[in-house]
This record gives C-alpha cells, sequence and structure tokens, in this order.
C-alpha cells in the first residue's frame, strides 16, 4: 500500500512526465504541477496530439507518469493494482468516442461494470441501468448495438457507463467531440448538474475534469481552466483569467475554426 | 489489471527488434530471428503463466458475468462445431480406418488392428486434427476479435473500469477451448472409430463388431485416457493462449490485425507439433 498522508486533494501531481500509451519512451507533457479539489470542474485545452488524453489516461491511473509523481484520492496510482481497486472505481472516465464494447448492447455496456463489480442479481442490476438510461434518455436504444447507433448517443451511452458505479471523479476525454449541436448543448448541462449535485448521486457534487480543443463552449459556468502547449501543462485559473491571458496556445484555442468564419 | 497486461506485455523490445533494419550478414539475419523467436517465447510463457495466475486466483469473480462467457466460449469451441465433426469422423473412418481395416484384412493381420487404430486414432490424429481445425474455426476468431478490440480501445475501455481484460477476455477463452478440444476429440474418435468400421463392413472384411470393439478395448490402457485426457487440455490451453496473446500482446491498428493472424495461426501449429512431440516422447518412455 502506498497510502501516505491524506491530501485534501482529488488528484495531486507533482514534477510529473507524461509518456504516450503507445510508446511509454515518448514524453509529450513534462513537469506538470497541478491539484484538483473536490468539486472542481476542469477544462484541460489543447490541440490535437498535445498529450490531453494521456493526461487523462495518467490522472485515471491508467498509464504511469515517467517521471514525478500522481495521487489520486491520496493513494500514489503507482500502486494501482488489485488491492486499489476500490480507489479505481471512485474515478470515472469517459473515452474520446466512448470506446463501447461493439459486442455488447448499450444496456449490456452500461450493465456491464455494475454486474462484474458488484455481483448483483440480474433483476437487481436491469432496475439500475433502466434508471440510468432513463435520466441519459437512453432507453429506446437499451437493445442497440452501438454501430448501429450516432455518435452521439455513443458518447452519451460511454458516460452512462462511467457513471453507473457512481465515481466521485469523472474525468471525459474531448466528450463534445463530434456532437450534434443539441447534444452538445445537452451534455454541457448535464454536466453541470453534476457539478452542482445530481440526483443519481443524491445531490452530492462530482469533480469533473474534461479535455477539449475548443475553450468556447466551455465559458459559462464555474470551471477552472489548464492548457497544454508544446509538452508544457499551464494551469490558466477561471474563465477571466483565460481571456486575458496572452498565451499563444489560448489565443488559438479561443479562435473561431476556419469553416464556422467562412 | 494494468498490472497484468503491462507484465505480460512488455513487448518493446520486440518492436524495437522488429522495426529495426534487417542486418545484411546472412548470420546476422539468422541471429536476429532467432532472438526474436527467443523473446517471443518468453512473451507466450508469461502470459500462459499470468492466465493461469488469474484462474486460480480469481476463481469465483464477478460469476454472473463470467460463467454466461464461458458457456459461450464452451459453445463456440466445442457445440458449435459438431456438425463439422461429425462429417469429419466419417471422412477419417472411411479415408483412414476403413482402408487399414480392409489392408489388414487381406494380409491376414486383423489381430493388430485394436492396437493400430489405437496408436492412429486415440493417440495421434484425433487429438491433432481436432486441435488443428479448433485453431483454424476458432483461433483465428480470436485473434481477430481480440486485435480489433485492442486496436479500438475496448482493453484500455476494461481497464477503466477495473476489469482485468486477462479474466473478462483471455479466460473463458482458455477454458472454452480446453474444454472444446477435449470433448470433440473423444466425439470425433468415437464417431471415426464406428463409421471406419462401417466402411469397413462393407467392403466384407470378414469382423464381427464384437470383436473390432473388444480388440480396441484390449489395446487401450488407462494411461491412453490419461494422456488423452491431459494432450487435449494442453492443446486447448495452449492454442487460446498463443491466440490471445497475439490478440492482446500490443496496441494494433486495424490494419495489422490480418497480419497478426496468420502469424498467430502459424505459431498455433508450431505449437500443436511441439506439444505432440513432447507426449509422443511421453508414451515412449512410460
Amino acid at each position: 500500500m502506498n497510502k501516505t498522508t491524506p491530501s485534501p486533494a482529488i488528484i495531486e501531481m507533482r514534477e510529473a512526465s507524461i509518456s504516450t500509451l503507445r510508446d511509454s519512451s515518448l514524453t509529450v507533457v513534462e513537469n506538470v504541477n497541478w491539484s484538483v479539489a473536490p468539486g472542481e470542474f476542469w477544462v484541460v485545452a489543447g490541440q490535437q496530439q498535445s498529450g490531453k488524453s494521456d493526461l487523462l489516461m495518467t490522472a485515471a491511473g491508467l498509464l504511469l507518469p515517467s517521471h514525478g509523481s500522481c495521487r489520486v484520492f491520496g493513494c500514489n496510482t503507482d500502486a494501482f493494482g488489485e488491492a486499489q481497486l476500490a480507489e479505481r472505481l471512485r474515478v470515472g472516465f469517459v473515452f474520446a468516442g466512448g470506446k463501447l464494447f461493439s459486442q455488447l448492447t448499450l444496456a449490456e455496456n452500461v450493465a456491464l461494470p455494475l454486474r462484474y463489480q458488484k455481483n448483483l442479481p440480474d433483476a437487481e442490476a436491469s432496475a439500475i441501468v433502466e434508471t440510468l438510461l432513463e435520466i441519459m434518455e437512453l432507453t429506446p436504444f437499451a437493445s442497440s448495438t452501438p454501430a448501429s447507433l450516432a455518435a452521439n448517443w455513443r458518447q452519451r451511452t460511454a458516460l452512462a457507463r462511467a457513471l453507473i458505479l457512481k465515481p466521485e471523479l469523472l474525468l471525459l476525454d474531448s466528450p463534445l467531440g463530434g456532437l450534434g449541436a443539441r447534444h452538445r448543448q445537452w451534455l454541457l448541462q448535464f454536466l453541470d448538474q453534476l457539478q452542482r449535485g445530481h440526483g443519481w448521486f443524491d445531490a452530492r457534487p462530482l469533480t469533473l475534469v474534461v479535455t477539449t480543443d475548443d475553450l468556447r463552449p466551455w465559458r459559462h459556468g464555474q470551471r477552472k481552466f489548464a492548457v497544454l502547449h508544446e509538452g508544457d501543462f499551464s494551469v490558466l485559473g477561471s474563465w477571466s483569467e483565460v481571456e486575458s491571458a496572452c498565451h499563444t496556445a489560448v489565443k488559438e484555442l479561443l479562435a473561431e475554426p476556419a469553416s464556422a468564419t467562412m | 489489471m494494468r498490472g497484468n497486461l503491462a507484465k505480460a506485455f512488455q513487448l518493446t523490445n520486440i518492436q524495437v527488434l522488429r522495426h529495426a533494419a534487417v542486418p545484411k550478414s546472412s548470420t546476422d539475419r539468422l541471429g536476429r530471428k532467432l532472438f526474436l523467436a527467443l523473446l517471443n517465447v518468453q512473451g507466450l510463457g508469461a502470459f500462459a503463466l499470468i492466465t493461469l495466475g488469474v484462474i486460480l486466483k480469481k476463481h469465483g469473480v464477478a460469476r454472473g458475468v463470467m460463467q454466461p462467457r464461458v458457456r459461450h466460449e464452451i459453445n463456440r469451441a466445442g457445440v458449435a462445431l459438431m456438425p463439422m465433426f461429425f462429417f469429419i469422423a466419417l471422412a477419417l473412418g472411411f479415408l483412414v480406418i476403413g482402408q487399414t481395416v480392409y489392408a489388414l484384412a487381406q494380409v491376414g493381420a486383423t489381430n493388430y488392428l485394436g492396437s493400430t487404430m489405437v496408436i492412429v486414432i486415440v493417440r495421434e490424429l484425433g487429438p491433432l486434427l481436432t486441435a488443428m481445425l479448433v485453431l483454424a474455426r476458432v483461433g483465428t476468431a480470436n485473434v481477430i476479435e481480440l486485435g480489433t478490440a485492442r486496436a479500438l480501445g475496448e482493453v484500455e475501455a476494461l481497464e477503466a473500469l477495473g476489469i482485468d481484460p486477462v479474466h473478462y477476455l483471455i479466460v473463458p477463452r482458455v477454458i472454452g477451448m480446453a474444454l472444446g478440444i477435449f470433448s470433440l476429440t473423444i466425439y470425433l474418435i468415437i464417431g471415426s472409430l464406428v463409421s471406419g468400421y462401417l466402411f469397413a463392413f462393407l467392403q466384407d472384411v470378414p469382423l464381427t463388431p464384437g470383436d473390432y470393439f473388444k480388440q480396441i478395448a484390449e489395446a487401450l490402457n488407462w494411461l491412453d485416457f490419461a494422456l488423452l485426457a491431459l494432450k487435449t487440455t494442453a492443446f486447448g490451453f495452449f492454442i487460446a493462449i498463443v491466440t490471445c496473446y497475439h490478440g492482446l500482446a500490443q496496441p494494433l491498428r486495424l490494419e495489422d490485425v490480418s497480419r497478426v493472424a496468420v502469424r498467430a495461426v502459424t505459431q498455433g501449429v508450431i505449437v500443436c507439433v511441439l506439444i505432440d512431440a513432447v507426449f509422443i516422447v511421453l508414451y515412449l518412455v512410460t
């Protein structure tokens, strides 16, 4: 066990270097010093290939920092194994594109973590899954396979799968990527509800971290911002600090895409 | 979980070597191939041990999820292949046994029928043929399914949910294939012995069914049953290990999956022949 003195931070990275999933010898972000406190909503912005996903996977304990340390709920992610399963399950992770299990239906995808980790009887597990599918407006698609659905619904299912075990920290990798306008709006509002305290969590506020390559949709609400640029991780603070930042990367991330301005 | 995969799949050396420039000298090329083969054997061995460890350690974990998965794999590597094996048993009976019985009868050597059948069908052809067919039908599917799942990031998704990919993806396949090959071998042996006699009977071989099966029963001893069970289980275990290892061993791109499937099947055949050789030695020693 690598448990040390309890830290108020949910995620705490100290001088962490982040390597990629495909090549552990390749460092994409260096010297990350970052703390996420309970109830905060962080938006980590960066261009494509800037290391956003790898940073998030490191924060989830799925990748190890190549240098420095990463603690989640006070537990060093180096030691994340069977014995730390309880800590691990306090973290929910939504991958870019969902990464649903293609052989399972939507309901089975959502039910899998619950049935595997909690070993609940089928009837009890089904009732819980149905409730969550209803919250997420996924009931009509419960018996569809991921391949037969649009990206909007797949992303929503991935979110439901991450929420089924009621985590305390939710990490979302580019959650707005590829979503239609209506679904983007729904997701932004839903994430705000989660931060404030949603009925699914008995009104308990959730800590959230999202990554994005476009800062503009995230300007509203009580959020904190950080930016990844050329291997550097910079904490910006609130939206007003983002707007006043002279960081070139921030200006790029705030700029209208070329297609939108034409 | 992440630990298991990391331990099993430390293939950086293999990847570096595989993508390195091919040496010009033939001796260096041979050395490189040999070194790659040894690293591959090391990886397979580690993966086999980890899988065994997970089978023992996580026995009974998440029964509600795992039992249907194991049943599905037993069905896929066993029950679903029964019609094909019925046909193979008929063909084997006709091609090998019927003709052998007929040939032995022609030279008046029907006394050797029992021991010939036991050596040819029970010890060698039955288990090996079953293993090869299951490798072709189910092993290939294993590599493609797991390789695709790996390429689409489903393995990382399992880890993120706190689910051990070795437990969820590999263990049911290993159990299913071991039981499937064992059961199908028995089915194939019985089917081919019966159909073989029927074909011989049609050729007016002077041998009653009672004499035929009595000879076979007398030629069999307890060791044949024990080694047959061990051998078929070993075939199933190692075919599953080789195919699953290649499907999951490294982060693949979708375009790599077919190439890896070919490599896995080739290595599966080699592993089956090696296991067979080990059991021949065991038969000779005991």
